[in-house]
């Protein structure tokens, strides 16, 4: 069953990750809602271990024991959380694609680059030819291809390479070649660029970038820089601490941010095209996921943190559709 | 600026061979040799933040730590408030070695995870034998002070405390004794956005309260732009721009500067501009492109790029490049 043109590609509700460790429970994915539209690109920006990363693994049934996943998570109107691992495993590399933060995760030490890819174009490529001895020309000329766009020079005569033979940031562009090569309609890219330079984290982003527009493929962009995120998504996500603190259109989530959150990041981000612009640090830091009180996560480092902000805060949605956690009655005006 | 700079680099070159010793015996060294800093010179001025920026790889740690004679440079001089450093042996370096600091990238790595912080932050002290036990504990609790973290933290772990608590400990380590050149190499890039401001501010209170001298080193050039008074451009292993800060960032010459600061993304719509895309990789390091070392990913590279090396020419905003299209 296909959800049809105009609903989501991507629809979570309820999404929750715990993890029982030794010193407590930690809820890495505290409740997450969103949907991801056709062709849309959605930001998902946060500082470290606020959950990004948990949140796409648990969807791909990628967490393992004893984290525990629940909530609804739907692909194209199919269950994804329901779904077998060999089901999940069809669908991922051919419908829907992951590149990781760490490229090491990915790619397989033992085998060349290109016979991953020519692996991945086997398993799940078009024409049907599902040869894995004896290459198709056709499937090698198209490794070579994606290669070549995701910037690797001499790609032809790097295919026989393995990944050890790859600079770090050759590694990470080789994975995106490997995960665009099918032409997913879904791609989630892990933090893609935040260990490359940011002459090549410009072409790695213009990459995807371009296959969205030609293909219209939705893509997920997880990143903690929000410059990144401010240039190449349609709407962003903030998290902290497990939650979503505030989403909406990215131009407006940057320009006028309203979750106290958003705003302190915003605040204290050098920004290049202004440096007279004073940083003002946020005060603490990110806090450690064990035995989270119930109330407002960001409050003990909130310049506004009442009482009231002690009991559990939900999403409010504004009248413009922008959505912030945070009770606030401006937050919403 | 007034008198002599605090740290003057003349012609500094630091190369890696890459042989091991039996391939020495028969391997040619012209293929195996990594300028990682070829020909560098730059002066730095008491209470000055000096910042050097570039990709990965193109010799900014290697340069940063040759000044402070952590490695031994194969040629140029390195001159500290009057004083050439370059050849002073082990203990006629050793003054000057309190006087010049470095903290490192890494908050987790660089501290000693069985040393409570006491001993973390005192052991240059007793290294250099300064004061008796007492007066130690004092300086390295004044130290802590300063930095923002409680008396408490002396007889804590690093593992107790979060990454930019753990810079923190970092800086007071570097700075308790009282150093004048401190290196930052990549100081606060492994910190959250908003520790990182965080750090910032406080290695900024520290210069005004203690007229400390930054050389700071850093890929993100928002943060370099943000905090330093001047900035050198490196690209394999050379200086192509330096320049005061809000010059060479507002109205880069250099093509290789242009490029770099046309890749970083902006936050607002209003700030876009069309980019320039620097095309295939930095060349390797041991095969240098002839001429200047950019022209292979030059968008205006001419002839005389591809066989000479451009000389760092000084333009009249005061800024120095190395350019054929800027001869100065
Ligand atoms: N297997 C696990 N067991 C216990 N805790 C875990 C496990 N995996 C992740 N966590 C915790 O879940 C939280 C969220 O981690 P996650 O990797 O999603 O953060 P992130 O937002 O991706 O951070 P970063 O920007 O550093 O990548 C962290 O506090 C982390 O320590
Ligand atoms: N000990 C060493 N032995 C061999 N080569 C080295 C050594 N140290 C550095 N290099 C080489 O020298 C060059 C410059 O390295 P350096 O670490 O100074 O770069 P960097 O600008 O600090 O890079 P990054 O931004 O990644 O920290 C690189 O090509 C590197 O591989
Ligand atoms: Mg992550
Ligand atoms: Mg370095």
């Amino acid at each position: 069953m296909s959800a049809g043109r105009d609903g989501p590609i991507l629809s979570v509700r309820g999404l929750r990750t715990e993890f029982p460790t030794t010193r407590g429970r930690v809820v890495a994915v505290d409740g997450i809602d969103l949907d991801v539209m056709p062709a849309e690109c959605l930001g998902v920006v946060g500082e470290s271990g606020s959950g990004k990363s948990v949140t796409f693994l648990s969807m791909l049934g990628m967490v393992r024991l004893p984290g525990r996943v629940s909530g609804e998570v739907r692909f194209d109107g199919r269950d994804l959380l329901g779904m077998g691992a060999r089901e999940l495993r069809e669908l991922r590399g051919r419908e829907l694609a992951i590149t990781f933060q760490d490229a090491q995760m990915a790619l397989n030490p033992s085998l060349s680059i290109g016979s991953q890819i020519l692996e991945t174009l086997a398993a799940h490529g078009p024409a049907g030819s599902r040869r894995l001895f004896g290459r198709d020309p056709g499937q090698v000329g198209r490794a070579i291809e994606m290669l070549t766009r995701v910037g690797i020079p001499a790609a032809a005569e790097r295919l026989r390479d393995y990944p050890h033979q790859f600079s770090g940031g050759m590694r990470q562009r080789a994975m995106i070649a490997i995960a665009l090569v099918c032409n997913p309609r879904l791609l989630i890219a892990d933090e893609p660029t935040s260990a490359l330079d940011v002459t090549v984290q410009a072409q790695v982003l213009d990459l995807i970038a371009k296959m969205r527009r030609e293909l219209g493929m939705s893509v997920v962009l997880i990143a903690h820089d929000l410059g990144v995120v401010a240039e190449h998504c349609d709407r962003i996500a903030v998290m902290y601490a497990g939650q979503i603190v505030e989403l909406g259109p990215a131009e407006a989530v940057i320009e006028a941010p309203r979750h106290p959150y958003t705003q302190g990041l915003i605040a204290s981000a050098p920004w290049l095209s202004d440096l007279t612009r004073e940083l003002r640090p946020m005060p603490g830091s990110v806090p450690n996921l064990i035995d989270m009180p119930e109330g407002c996560h960001f409050a003990p480092r909130c310049p506004f943190r009442s009482d009231a902000c002690l009991r559990p805060v939900a999403m409010r949605t504004a009248a413009d559709g922008r959505q912030v956690r945070c009770i606030r009655p401006e937050a919403v005006a | 600026m007034t008198g002599a700079p605090l740290l003057q680099v003349r012609g500094v070159s630091r190369h890696f061979d890459l042989r091991n010793g039996l391939e020495r015996l028969y391997k040619p060294a012209a293929r195996s040799l990594v300028r990682a800093v070829d020909n560098v010179s730059f002066d730095v001025w008491r209470a000055e933040t000096f910042g050097i920026i570039g990709e990965s790889g193109c010799g900014k740690s290697t340069l940063g730590r040759t000044v402070l004679r952590l490695q031994d440079p194969d040629a140029g001089s390195i001159v500290f408030d009057g004083t050439d450093i370059t050849r002073l042996g082990r203990r006629a370096l050793l003054p000057f070695r309190r006087r010049m600091q470095i903290v490192f990238q890494d908050p987790y790595a660089s501290l000693n995870p069985r040393r409570t912080v006491e001993d973390i932050v005192g052991q240059p002290l007793r290294v250099h034998g300064v004061g008796r036990a007492a007066g130690r504990q004092a300086a390295v609790t004044a130290m802590l002070e300063r930095v923002g973290l409680p008396a408490e933290s002396l007889q804590r772990y690093p593992h107790q405390f979060s990454g930019g608590q753990r810079q923190r400990i970092a800086i007071a380590r570097a700075l308790v004794l009282q150093p004048e050149l401190v290196v930052c190499d990549e100081a606060i890039s492994a910190l959250d956005v908003s520790v990182q401001a965080q750090v910032l501010q406080l290695l900024r209170q520290l210069q005004r309260d203690l007229g400390l001298t930054y050389l700071f080193i850093s890929h993100n050039l928002a943060v370099v732009g943000h905090f330093c008074d001047r900035v050198a451009v490196m690209y394999l292993g050379q200086t192509v721009e330096v320049g005061a800060t809000r010059l060479l960032l507002a109205e880069p010459r250099h093509p290789y500067t242009r490029a770099l600061l046309s890749a970083v993304p902006q936050m607002r719509r209003a700030d876009r501009r069309p980019r320039t895309l620097l095309t295939g990789d930095l060349p390797s390091a041991t095969r240098p492109p002839a001429g200047c070392k950019f022209h292979t990913r030059c968008p205006a590279a001419m002839d005389v790029c591809r066989t000479t090396p451009p000389a760092l020419a000084t333009l009249g905003d005061g800024r120095q490049i190395a350019c054929h299209l800027h001869p100065g």
